[in-house]
């Protein structure tokens, strides 16, 4: 696993987020998270807001987003929390980013499916193009972090660009999907397997296959 | 009450219990690391794996499992033990092998554990684990590479102490233990977490490389930093005093001591008085206790004598001076030193009558004048667990953060006569309501108006008695069942003009009122009194003498002598006793057994451990009006006392978490 630590607290980054409130659109949206939870129970939204700052965060940098320290105590003070709790959460979830990340944050599935599949190869094209594991491309392109199962298993190997999962891939597709998004154009996202439309079994079902045409009951068959 | 049997033998645990509780009931030792009876349950360790029928065919953690009837538990059998060893190998795979160098060593529970369920040799022969040191202030030294993830700090800080200051970061084998930007923990009682940390990931800073545990020689003491009386054991080798820890006593302190209690040991081997001084010509210069001796009955004082009782005095001490005044023909003896005057006519209308440990089951308090996490950070702790239980707390006083929700009603006492009608409202409906005055509400006149109130409001009733006090000073029970109260307070020994003036130990006395007096300090740190002293007569500090000290519920409790007083220092009342024979006067007693014998002789109680009885509470004086803006008497937590003040340590603690001083660079 890629090596998590906490952007450093400097006075550059407290003027930089210091201030950091609410859009004028997530106000409400955050007003509405905190009411899905029992009067009292507001800590239980710090997952949601956290996600909800990290994507302000990443509108105003245009990336993924990421949560500077100053961000993480707006919202312990949102939530009359103690900041050190978030710190715990944010923390623990690897879909925070704890320090910035480049305009495209490329996670890589190097989990036993996926490698079985080919996500070394996959990872070898992205250290082709300059990435590593943990940082940012010096050109602030790419950040580059394998991670554990996404749980698209059934269309490995598969990498997930901020917010697109890309699935059934080779080293010639992701080549061209990281080609389009450098050129700005957004490439079709999921299975890349042409004909195959999300994770149904590749040449049709080999197992349950009474079931297809109707609600065949098995139960009679075990023994 | 569910019936289980563990290891084929039956027995009956309370509803409630865990299997491992119930172990234990059985007599059979469950290893563990996360869990301890006063945290909430984490079940994070898997040490404690036993077998269970009925249930999964694999080994339960048995601190986070409910008994219930009819179980069948085996601690003994082979399933469980290879579980145990399992686990552990697990624990040592990232553990560094420095017990060598290592302060946790020999009183590390993973060493011992090890030397149960260890294997001989490793099997591991990956990279381990390292992790960053972690600063966590002056008092609470971190190795962090050591730490098991058992998260016992962290539930103490969040679940006892009420800070949520220590926080588990990342997870799985990155997790790591850090306060939030590694601040300073700076709470009272944080020292705590390094008694209870299972092994040396946060040991004591001041101690460190100091000693191995076993070299020690343990004493049983109690603290005197506070007014709780708070049991603790002196760690001494040779002459020195090396730590203090806690005891357990459920009834005081549970197992927790404050941060001052703990680390004042290094005051005591600096600013001693080892030698007699006499000041000459306004300078102090060393002399022979003969010299001293004879220029006090030089001063021919007759019966002119007063004698002033510290704060930190024990009743020995105390008896032994009012005895020699007695038989000069003086009874000017007072305790309370910056001149409060209560009446004390009936102790009970002073004392912490709920009891320590009763105050948990209060559910309308009423605080009048007390920063209680500062003048007794181990009631704040009971406090905080009523308030969990339900209880209301408002508080008249000047603002600070006790860690529980709590209501401020005002600064000045004045507020008492008009509370809200919501505050007086909630104790109409109280069933267990109480009222805790504090040495604040004692000077802005608030006792008898909080009597009128305990009258008002029926405090007292059946099986429960809320009327509180609560005092800042551990002699100051002690001395009040001694005498040592004047009706108008210090002003009247001031009015009496006494010609000779022995100040035991007592700092906190404005000498300046005493002009014309011979004034002789009878103690063992040179600080304010010693300033102020034409004598100095060197004295023990508590850890040098035994003593029999009251805290401030009229808890009676002894405490044994654990090394004994550097250079010419005597114990106390052998100087009292020398001073009776060379002021020609006899005081019954030429021993510490007689001296005690008498004490206990003239007030039985003092012979008693355990609470003294006091009676019904006085009636409440009429038309007694609290008034005036409160004020908090102490101002720095770290350094109220002589022996603290002393200590580099506590020093340190107040420049750093008080006074915001920089030295987070300075630590490695
Ligand atoms: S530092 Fe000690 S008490 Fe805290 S989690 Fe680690 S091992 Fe447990
Ligand atoms: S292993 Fe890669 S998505 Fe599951
Ligand atoms: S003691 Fe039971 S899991 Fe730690």
């Amino acid at each position: 696993m890629a090596e998590r630590a906490i952007a450093q607290d400097t006075p550059e980054l407290r003027a930089r987020w210091g201030n950091f409130a609410w859009s004028a659109e997530n106000v409400a949206k955050a007003k509405e998270i905190v009411g899905r939870y029992p009067e009292g129970r507001s800590r239980s939204a710090v997952m949601p807001l956290l996600f909800l700052a990290q994507y302000q965060v990443g509108a105003e940098t245009n990336t993924q987003g990421w949560l500077p320290i100053p961000v993480m105590e707006f919202i312990a003070d949102y939530l009359g929390m103690p900041v050190i709790r978030v710190l715990e959460v944010a923390t623990f979830y690897t879909m925070y980013n704890l320090a910035p990340v480049g305009r495209y944050h490329v996670q890589v599935c190097g989990t036993t499916p996926c490698m079985l599949r080919g996500s070394d190869d996959l990872i070898e094209a992205c250290y082709r193009r300059g990435m590593r594991k943990g940082h940012t491309s010096p050109d602030g392109l790419w950040t580059f972090t394998e991670v554990e199962c996404m749980g698209n298993c059934a269309s490995a190997p598969m990498v997930q660009i901020n917010d697109d999962n890309y699935e059934d891939l080779t080293v010639e597709r992701l080549d061209h999907i990281l080609n389009e998004l450098v050129a700005g154009r957004q490439p079709k996202t999921g299975t890349q397997e042409p004909g195959r439309h999300t994770v149904e079994p590749i040449g049709g079902p080999t197992t349950l296959t009474d079931m297809v045409s109707d609600n065949h009951d098995y139960r009679g068959e075990w023994g | 009450m569910p019936k289980v049997t563990v290891d084929g033998q039956e027995i009956e645990v309370p509803n409630g219990a865990t299997v491992l509780q119930a172990c234990e009931l059985a007599g059979k030792e469950i290893p563990r690391f996360c869990y301890h009876e006063r945290l909430s349950i984490a079940g994070n360790c898997r040490m404690c794996l036993v077998e269970v029928k009925p249930g999964p065919p694999k080994p339960q953690a048995s601190c986070a499992l409910p008994a219930t009837e009819g179980q069948e538990i085996r601690t003994d059998s082979e399933m469980v033990k290879k579980a145990r060893e399992g686990v552990l190998e697990f624990l040592l795979i990232n553990h560094p092998l420095d017990c060598p160098i290592c302060d946790q060593g020999g009183e590390c529970d993973l060493q011992d554990q090890t030397l149960f369920y260890g294997r001989g040799a490793s099997r591991y022969h990956e990279n381990k684990r390292a992790v960053t040191e972690k600063y966590m202030g002056p008092l609470i030294k971190t190795i962090m590479t050591r730490c098991i993830h058992c998260t016992r700090c962290v539930r103490f800080s969040e679940e006892i102490a009420g800070v949520d200051e220590i926080g588990a970061l990342y997870r799985g084998e990155d997790m790591q233990i850090t306060t939030y930007l590694e601040q300073a923990a700076s709470h009272e009682l944080s020292a705590n977490v390094i008694d209870l940390c299972p092994v040396g990931a946060l040991t004591s800073r001041p101690f460190s490389f100091e000693a191995r545990p076993w070299e020690l020689k343990k004493t049983l003491s109690i603290d005197v930093s506070d007014a709780t009386g708070a049991n603790i054991r002196v760690d001494s080798r040779g002459r020195e005093v090396l730590r203090i820890l806690p005891r357990n006593n459920d009834d005081v302190n549970e197992e927790w001591i404050s941060d001052k209690g703990r680390f004042q040991a290094d005051g005591l081997i600096r600013r001693r008085l080892d030698r007699v001084w006499i000041r000459r010509g306004g300078k102090l210069e060393a002399a022979l206790w003969d010299d001293a001796f004879a220029m006090i009955a030089g001063v021919n004082a007759g019966s002119s004598v007063a004698a002033l009782a510290g704060d930190l005095l024990d009743c020995e001490t105390m008896f032994a001076a009012k005895k020699l005044l007695g038989a000069l023909g003086s009874n000017l003896i007072e305790s309370r030193q910056t001149g409060m005057a209560y009446d004390v006519s009936n102790l009970a209308g002073v004392n912490f009558n709920t009891s320590l440990a009763e105050i948990e089951n209060a559910d309308t308090i009423l605080i009048v004048g007390s920063h209680v996490r500062w003048e007794a950070p181990l009631l704040n702790v009971r406090l905080r667990k009523a308030v969990k239980r339900g209880a209301k707390v408002f508080i008249v006083g000047p603002q600070w953060d006790p860690t529980y929700a709590a209501e401020f009603l005002g600064e000045d006492a004045g507020v008492f006569h008009d509370l809200p009608s919501h505050v007086t409202e909630a104790f109409g409906q109280a069933e267990r309501p109480a009222v805790i005055v504090g040495a604040g509400g004692l000077v802005a006149g608030a006792l008898g108006p909080a009597l009128a109130f305990a009258q008002q409001h029926n405090l007292v009733r059946d099986g429960w008695n809320g009327f509180n006090v609560v005092h800042t000073a551990a002699a100051r029970m002690g001395a009040l069942m001694l005498g040592f109260a004047q009706k108008g307070g210090m002003a009247d020994i001031v009015a009496a003009q006494p010609k000779l003036v022995l100040s035991l130990g007592a700092d906190e006395v404005d000498y300046s009122q005493f002009p014309g007096a011979l004034k002789v300090y009878i103690g063992h740190h040179g600080d304010k009194g010693a300033h102020a002293a034409d004598i100095i007569l060197p004295a023990s500090a508590f850890t040098e003498k035994a003593g029999t000290y009251v805290n401030t519920e009229g808890r009676v409790q002894f405490s044994d002598k654990a090394v004994f007083a550097p250079g010419d220092a005597r114990e106390d009342w052998t100087i009292l006793r020398a001073l009776a024979d060379t002021l020609g006067v006899s005081i019954g007693f030429d021993s510490f057994d007689q001296l005690r014998a008498t004490m206990i002789a003239e007030v039985p109680a003092l012979g008693q451990e355990g609470l003294a009885h006091y009676g019904a509470l006085p009636l409440a004086p009429r038309g007694a009006r609290a008034t005036g803006a409160i004020a908090y008497p102490i101002k720095d937590f770290y350094l109220t006392n002589p022996i603290a003040r002393a200590s580099e340590t506590l020093q340190r603690c107040s420049a750093e978490l008080l006074h915001g001083q920089d030295f987070a660079e300075a630590a490695e």
